[in-house]
């Protein structure tokens, strides 16, 4: 799992159907120090109701986040925001 | 997915058969100050609609081919969605 903050929220309409209603937040990767890995980011879907400033945990991996959300062996996902972390 | 501005279109008349009819766009992948973060690359549509001037979504990998699932396609990236707003560190940038 990776450690990040989340930086920005994305909005699309138009978007494959497995995406639609999913909420979609930017993540950056942050060190143990809490600063910014450079320039790393990944956007990943949100299953815990995080936002935007707080310290969270993402699952970047396809077939666990398949698992994760139920579906067959073809869903198109593969980052997932499943924890916030409080201290 | 990151985050990627389309800069052009391609057409490959030739192709592996099961990407027949797929469209091509030319991406160039951005920073999440929308800055840009290296070499174009070229990228299939998974979102039906994406031109050039659009801010996408993309998905690499293995999850790139499966947005076109049922087909099985050798695509490495792909376009999930035309992003509408975005919104950065509290600021709508587009």
């Amino acid at each position: 799992m990776i450690l990040g903050r989340v930086c920005g929220t994305v909005v699309a309409t138009q978007q494959h159907a497995f995406y639609r209603g999913r909420t979609q937040l930017l993540v950056r990767y942050t060190l143990p120090d809490g600063s910014f890995d450079g320039e790393k980011y990944v956007i990943a879907l949100d299953l815990v109701g995080a936002g935007e400033g707080e310290t969270v945990l993402v699952k970047d991996e396809g077939n666990s986040a398949r698992q994760i959300l139920g579906t067959d062996a073809n869903g198109p996902v593969r980052s997932l925001i499943v924890g916030i972390v409080d201290g | 997915m990151k985050l990627g501005r389309v800069t052009g279109t391609l057409v490959a008349s030739v192709k592996a058969a099961d990407m027949e009819g797929l469209k091509l766009l030319l991406v160039r992948p951005l920073t999440p100050a929308l800055g840009a973060e290296g070499p174009l690359f070229v990228a299939t549509d998974a979102s039906d609609q994406a031109g050039p001037g659009d801010l996408v979504t993309y998905e690499s990998s293995r999850e790139a081919a499966l947005l076109h699932a049922p087909r099985f396609v050798p695509v490495d990236k792909a376009i999930v969605g035309i992003v509408d707003q975005y919104a950065y560190e509290g600021e709508v940038r587009s």
